[in-house]
């Protein structure tokens, strides 16, 4: 006997409006459907209507955990078709604030991996301690969240001598309580009990549906962006790509504590070698058409934007292919032949941004369970179709 | 005698469902922030609470779009009543940097009625809590 169980897009699993739908049979999933649409807002097109230095402020909002992920990859690619090359302290700020976002996203997931699992303790103190790095992005860039330091060219804002002091300081502290996390993470019966098994995705499913960042690392391959394709100052930064070969949560959770190490370490390399000079160079108004593909790795994976331009100063298209939208077919991998009870455990081990992947425009139609994805205009020709006939509501006759 | 009871009650522990209607998720991590040793609304009796059915006040982030708009309205109808409404970020106040998305229609105010407005890009988790002392304010006077 097979039931359907529909979960979200307001449901206490999911902070986002995501809907999942799954096949079951008894406890154990058979089938998973996810369905999109919630947050979609349609900022692509929104993005052709603003300027290359307005597009900055959007992009930003395309997530708030990862706003520097999205910023940066746009810059970079903005840079590329202006011909811009931005200063190098310009670059090292850059990559500083993205490490540092890094450790804020990988700490976020930490406690709701934990509060997922039931542990909830887990959850208050990795949060806990996230405030001593929003406190340092905050001494930086001004704002917790949207940092809005990137400009085309550079940054906006410079860094002195207090700052480093400052952020060396709390770094010693979040470098402590992240070996804790790690014996905790590690060496707890009842949290890795919860966590060893679960989501199980092979290293050739992985590598087969296209999974991204600490998902596929935990899967025992080894790639990685900022190793792969360097940008920014990554080529000069010594650094490990972490990987697990448990293929599981609890690779997942050992991969991101693994990466908040190399994060303290990549920051400190940063802040000893920063070299001075400006931070930003002047970008014109206008790029030459052309076309560009620039890649990131944000805390979820990589994440690609695609830029056109046509020699105004707004862009033709803008195109972004979030981390979460890759890690999608994954999940649903991963969903199968597991139990109900372990879904919010997976769905969150791929730490998912359900606004970053919110791009895409298909309409799923989902009566009596028959499921096709079809576009506007055939649904609007279909709709006529079936109103045709009839006589509309206002017009029928009142039966009694 | 009940009336009192029921008034001291609400006013000493609100429950709030957090809804995101479309937001970029800064606004939404701002009121988990909220929720967590720093901030620490709980003190207050504030609890964060996963179904309407059980909630006095609905957070709301982010533009409503227009997918998010009939799950809005329904589970606005969810809440039991007396229910209020907190619209968190610059997005659920105006739609903010979306406006004009194709998408979007705008503020929540735009599908459901709004008590409080806690401006902010996104909002800190201290404009947060003044936002629903406010409410709480308003309640009692």
């Amino acid at each position: 006997m097979r039931f359907q169980i529909p979960i979200g897009p307001q449901h206490p699993a999911l902070k986002e409006p995501i809907s999942l739908r799954m096949t079951v049979e008894g406890e154990i999933i058979r089938d998973a459907d996810i369905r999109l649409g919630y947050n979609h807002r349609g900022l692509e097109k929104l993005a052709e209507q603003k300027t290359w230095i307005q597009n900055i402020y959007l992009t930003e909002r395309i997530c708030g955990i990862c706003s520097h992920s999205h910023t940066t990859c746009y810059v970079q690619g903005v840079e590329k078709l202006m011909e811009l090359e931005p200063p190098k302290r310009g670059l090292y700020i850059r990559t500083l604030v993205a490490e540092l976002e890094r450790i804020h996203s990988h700490l976020l997931w930490l406690g709701v991996a934990g509060h997922e699992a039931g542990f909830d303790s887990f959850f208050m103190y990795t949060w806990r301690d996230r405030e001593i790095v929003m406190d340092i992005l905050e001494i930086i860039c001004g704002n917790r969240v949207h940092y809005g330091i990137n400009t085309i060219g550079g940054v906006r804002r410079d860094l002195d001598e207090q700052q480093v002091k400052h952020i060396l300081d709390s770094l010693a502290i979040l470098r402590q309580r992240s070996e804790y996390y790690q014996h905790l993470g590690t060496n707890e019966p009842s949290f890795v009990a919860r966590l060893a098994g679960v989501g199980y995705l092979s290293r050739e499913d992985a590598i087969a549906l296209c999974a991204v960042g600490p998902t596929l690392r935990a899967s025992g391959v080894p790639m990685d962006v900022r190793k792969d394709d360097p940008y920014a100052v990554y080529d000069e930064v010594p650094f490990e790509v972490c990987t697990a070969d448990t293929c599981d949560v609890l690779g997942r959770t050992v991969v991101r504590i693994k990466e908040l190490f190399q994060c303290y370490n990549i920051i400190e390399y940063l802040l000893k070698n920063l070299p001075s000079g400006p931070v930003a160079v002047r970008a014109p108004r206008r790029a030459k058409p052309n076309e560009v593909v620039s890649r990131y790795e944000a805390p979820r994976g990589e994440n690609i934007h695609y830029i056109k331009s046509n020699g105004t100063d707004k862009p033709e298209r803008l195109k972004v292919r979030a981390p979460t939208l890759g890690n999608y077919a994954a999940t649903i991998k991963m969903l199968k032949n597991g139990f109900i009870a372990d879904v919010p455990l997976i769905f969150a081990a791929i730490d998912p941004c359900i606004c970053c992947a919110e791009r895409a425009v298909s309409l799923v139609d989902a009566r009596s369970g028959q499921e096709k994805i079809i576009s506007m205009n055939s649904l609007k020709t279909l709709s006529l179709k079936v109103s045709a006939g009839k006589a509309r509501k206002r017009e029928a006759e009142w039966p009694l | 005698m009940l009336t009192k009871l029921t008034n001291w009650s609400r006013l000493k522990s609100p429950w709030i469902l957090h809804l995101n209607t479309g937001a970029c998720n800064a606004c939404d991590i701002e009121v988990v922030a909220a929720l967590t040793p720093r901030f620490d609304v709980e003190r207050f009796g504030i609890l964060l609470k996963a179904t309407p059915r059980h909630a006095d006040v609905i957070v709301c982030t982010g533009p409503a779009t227009r997918q998010m708009k009939d799950r809005l309205i329904r589970i606005y109808e969810q809440t039991p009543d007396p229910k209020f409404v907190i619209a968190v970020g610059a997005c659920a106040m105006s739609g903010c940097v979306y406006r004009g998305a194709y998408n979007v229609l705008g503020g929540i105010d735009q599908v459901i009625p709004v008590d409080v407005y806690v401006p902010g890009c996104p909002v800190r988790p201290d404009a947060v809590i003044d936002g629903v002392v406010k409410l709480l304010n308003k309640l009692k006077g």
